[in-house]
């Protein structure tokens, strides 16, 4: 029996929730370390996870399985796979620097981070369920702290608005998914839950049609698709933070996963016939979403849509169905997942110093906070993919895919090139550089240590992922191997 | 018919243990002094209670094989037995809620009638003869009504009493005469005697099943037998509401599983199909409604409604898992449920008041109290890792399986709404502050027996939701008598 590594992962957030709810309220330093040390554990343990899943042997690794309910087929059963490992050590990462960004979060931070903890135990049980029921069930869990998180630290404006929307949404998707995977349980009449053999379950092509919408677009509003996206900048506007970072970093990264396990991966058929309306809806996103980002005042919501339009990139890698398609859209979620962490952390920075974030009233921010505006313009690089930038690892496979596929289509995408070229040029012209207006002299204070560690941190994975390829593209690779044998040879 | 059997004691060891406890709370009342009375009767009525439990687990479990026991009036199978210790905890989670109530804590009538009320729902889970089951139903209901109105001088409570024993003797006496019309198709009362001459098709048995129906529809509050609920629940003391949307509810689903499976079985296409629309309207009515309430206890009462329309669903299912999902949710919403009651009753107490908006800020003023108001409404709403999740997906796959998807997503669409307005509760609690007021000078002190009431909730739903297998063990063995 070998070390129980993943659940050990899937549980060490939400026990250190439950040991942060034990401290007393007061001593928030105590607090503070706890969460770190929580998080620097788990980060460590997704990383090794990561580095020790075994390329060559491929398949689903670490595998657990634990007799939940017999009667119905329900385990616990967990693994990981060259999809997932890499999301599995996302959620590591942004844990981490999330945690180290909200340091200085003042009000009631043990609610915070417990609840932000649950959520992340949630997210982790996404990624390393192998079992539908399970899946569902972290699923949920990883979305409702959401709207606490939101709705008591977020930005007083929108927040109860954002907060609501967001959840109803999320929930609205899931359960409708909910729906298709329970009529799949029953259609495969196979009693269980089991991915790996519902996978095999061979169901007939007029029901996967039927039913392959429901399951992947129910998952697919969290992973923010076209028209059903509209929950996901709001959210990310008016989440505090580390709670966006998480938000855009991992959370739609998991709507965007179980869109593939689930929906793809279970129903490979119907994912054949209807990669048309993925791909259609795909390209709005991203053309769409990069012009509405290029109009946007206010500093957040720029990046918020920015994650809209790379988010439809994730999606249109998945319509491809094709090789190159699907290891770029892999990619892609790592390398959104690490960006949009690092934008949202800059703005964060920003926006606590100057107390604003409306693009025309900033500038000259580069010359208080330095690392920050190099910070950034290394995750604007990424996010144009740029060459050397894990960006370029990322968005250059997409493209070829869809380019196999349906060139009109590349073509037309890649116009969000341009676009988002711009509108990054934009901000960080307008926020970091120029002149700084009158009323900010003097008044925009340094970046704290903790902050410049997770700016530093999350730019060497960036970097490194973009001069070193071969550090994450085989793993997804031995992932797309799997998933084009289930769609049948290629 | 069976001769009296002394073994077949055990079959009604709960009950008899009931009355024993009901009489000793009577006995020893008039020996405690005033100022002790609520205490002792309080603890003794609730620990009383979780010996019973305790000691019917330990030697009055029914074996594999059903029996009729009494001459055929009482059932001595699993399903009543699960029922009846669901009564008990129930109850006696009750009791210790009441002990804190103005002019119901100090009475030692309140606690009689809770037990005696306790006793007619163990009945009417193993009642297997119309007669006894009739009996069984009134010996309920009739407490009940009494709780309902237990505070005399306040209107609304009276209201309350009073607008529950009008429902409830209207629908009892259509019940009874749907009884009768069973009677006199086949010269049998036993159910289990009834079931084989019930006719397969008539518009007479339809109608039959109609008049049995509005007994049971008011009993679980379906839809158009709701209109009692909001304004009962409102009027009776908080406890006794609580009393009455789980254990009175979860005791007239044990006689609709019992009844329709057992005695109706051969009209299950057509009544199923009824009972499906009786649910789709029951959750959405409870559900809409529910949004636009700004009273804390109307609001449950409505989704208490809501519930019961989706505990419905398991019913219609009419099949071995229906049946277990349904018994399973109940266990779920039960817990759920009276964790609710529980806080209301313990802030009302408090705030002196039930209004939504009196919840304000009240995660600054009790921390804990503000979290297990969380858990309890989320699971509710059918959130992991919270009992009310297992149970939804349960119902649901059930219908699916016999191909209501339609109800299913019905079920699905409903419990969005829920979401809502158990969410927009939980925005009170947590995001608004009280006004004006520094939080923490108006903490909600819990005293000792709400402390231990709620925290067994708590952690049941929690146990609930995650090691789900043993309770859905015990609900599939119970569903296993039915089929």
């Amino acid at each position: 029996m070998q070390f129980p590594i993943l659940s050990v992962i899937v549980f060490t957030p939400m026990a250190a929730a439950m040991l942060i709810l034990l401290i007393k309220s007061e001593r928030k330093n105590e607090i503070r370390v706890t969460a770190l040390a929580a998080a620097f554990l788990a980060l460590l343990l997704s990383l090794w996870v990561y580095f020790s899943y075994d390329k060559a042997a491929a398949g689903y690794q670490f595998v657990e399985k634990y007799n939940w309910m017999p009667m119905l087929g329900i385990s616990l059963h967990l693994g990981v796979d060259g999809m997932s490992a890499p999301l599995v050590l996302l959620t590591g990462v942004v844990m981490f620097t999330g945690v180290l960004i909200s340091w200085g979060l003042d009000d009631r931070p043990r609610e915070f981070f417990a609840f932000l903890f649950i959520l992340a135990s949630g997210v982790f049980g996404v990624f390393a369920s192998l079992d539908l029921f399970m899946l569902f069930f972290f699923y949920e869990i990883a979305v409702f702290p959401m709207y606490l998180l939101i709705a008591i630290w977020g930005w007083i404006k929108t927040r109860e608005y954002a907060a609501m929307k967001l959840t109803l949404y999320l929930f609205i998707g899931s359960v409708v998914s909910l729906i298709g995977a329970l009529v799949m349980y029953w259609q495969s009449g196979l009693h269980t839950f089991d991915m790996l053999a519902l996978e095999q379950a061979a169901f007939s092509p007029g029901f996967q049609k039927l039913w392959f919408p429901f399951v992947f677009f129910g998952f697919a509003v969290l992973g923010g698709i076209f028209p059903f996206h509209n929950w996901s900048p709001d959210g990310h506007v008016a989440a505090p933070t580390a709670v966006s970072m998480f938000h855009a970093g991992v959370l739609m990264k998991l709507g965007a996963f179980a869109a593939l396990r689930v929906g793809i991966m279970l129903l490979p058929e119907g994912a054949k016939s209807w990669s048309w309306l993925i791909m259609g809806l795909a390209l709005v996103n991203i053309v769409y979403g990069a012009f509405i980002a290029m109009v946007q005042t206010d500093f957040k919501y720029v990046i918020g849509f920015s994650s809209v339009s790379h988010m439809g990139l994730v999606m249109m890698g998945f319509s491809t169905l094709t090789r190159v398609g699907l290891t770029g859209a892999g990619v892609q979620m790592f390398s959104h997942g690490v960006m949009t962490a690092l934008f949202f952390a800059a703005v964060g920075m920003v926006y606590d110093r100057a107390h604003t974030r409306d693009i025309p009233r900033l500038g000259g921010m580069v010359k208080p906070m330095p690392l920050v505006a190099v910070a950034f313009i290394i995750g604007g690089l990424v996010s144009m993919g740029m060459p050397g930038f894990s960006g370029f690892v990322a968005e250059f496979p997409i493209f070829m895919g869809i380019w196999q596929v349906r060139p009109l289509v590349a073509i037309i995408a890649a116009i969000s090139i341009i676009v988002t070229a711009a509108y990054i040029m934009l901000v960080i012209r307008r926020v970091f550089f120029g002149s700084m207006p009158a009323e900010f002299e003097g008044h925009i204070g340094p970046v704290a240590v903790q902050d410049k560690v997770a700016l530093v941190f999350l730019c060497v994975i960036m970097i490194g992922l973009g001069l070193f390829p071969s550090l994450m593209v085989p793993w997804v690779q031995t992932g797309v191997q799997h998933l084009l044998s289930l769609l049948g040879g290629a | 018919m069976t001769a009296f059997v002394p073994s077949n004691i055990l079959a009604i060891l709960p009950e008899i243990l009931l009355l024993s406890l009901g009489v000793l709370v009577l006995v020893l009342d008039p020996f405690w002094k005033e100022e002790n009375r609520r205490l002792n009767l309080g603890w003794l009525t609730a620990g009383g209670l979780f010996a019973i439990l305790a000691l019917s687990l330990a030697v009055a479990r029914p074996g594999a094989e059903p029996a009729l026991v009494f001459g055929g009036m009482l059932r001595y199978d699993l399903l009543g037995f699960a029922f009846k210790m669901l009564f008990i905890f129930g109850a006696a989670i009750t009791a210790l809620f009441m002990m804190d109530v103005e002019q119901v804590g100090r009475r030692a009538e309140a606690y009689l009638l809770l037990l005696v009320a306790a006793l007619g729902m163990s009945l009417m889970a193993s009642a297997a003869d119309l007669v006894m089951l009739y009996l069984a139903i009134e010996t309920t209901s009739i407490p009940l009504y009494i709780l309902a109105g237990f505070l005399t001088g306040d209107e609304r409570s009276t209201e309350s009493g009073f607008k529950y024993l009008l429902f409830g003797a209207l629908t009892s006496a259509v019940m009874l005469y749907g009884f009768s019309l069973l009677y006199g198709f086949s010269g049998e009362t036993s159910l289990y005697a009834l079931a084989a001459s019930f006719p397969t098709f008539s518009l007479l048995a339809l109608g039959t099943i109609f008049l049995v129906l509005v007994g049971l529809s008011f009993k679980v509050s379906l839809f158009p037998f709701h209109f009692w609920a909001p304004d009962v629940y409102e009027g009776a003391p908080t406890p006794v509401a609580g009393f009455l949307s789980t254990a009175s509810k979860a005791a007239g689903f044990a006689v609709i599983l019992r009844l329709f499976t057992v005695v109706f079985p051969s009209l299950s296409a057509n009544w199923s199909l009824i009972l499906a629309v009786l649910a789709t309207l029951t959750m959405t009515v409870g559900n809409l409604i529910a949004l636009a309430q700004k009273n804390i206890k109307r609001l449950l009462a409505y989704s208490s409604i809501a519930h019961a329309g989706y505990a419905m669903i398991g019913v219609v299912a009419f099949s071995q898992l229906g049946a277990a999902s349904t018994v399973f949710y109940l266990i779920a919403y039960i817990l759920t449920n009276l964790a609710a009651f529980g806080i209301v009753t313990a802030f009302g107490h408090v705030a002196g008041s039930d209004d939504v908006k009196a919840y304000y800020g009240l995660s600054r003023r009790a921390p804990t109290l503000a979290l297990m108001m969380m858990v309890a409404f989320l699971s509710l709403a059918g959130m992991p890792p919270f009992g009310g999740f297992v149970a939804k997906v349960f119902v649901f796959a059930a219908a699916i399986e016999q191909g209501w998807v339609w109800l299913a997503v019905v079920g699905v669409l409903n419990s969005i709404i829920g979401l809502y307005y158990y969410m927009t509760v939980l925005k009170y609690v947590y995001l608004y502050r009280m006004e004006g007021e520094e939080e923490e000078k108006h903490p909600i002190p819990l005293s000792r027996p709400y402390a231990i009431a709620l925290t067994v909730l708590t952690i049941g739903i929690i146990a609930v939701g995650v090691i789900f297998a043993p309770w859905f063990g015990i609900a599939t063995g119970a569903a296993m008598n039915l089929f």
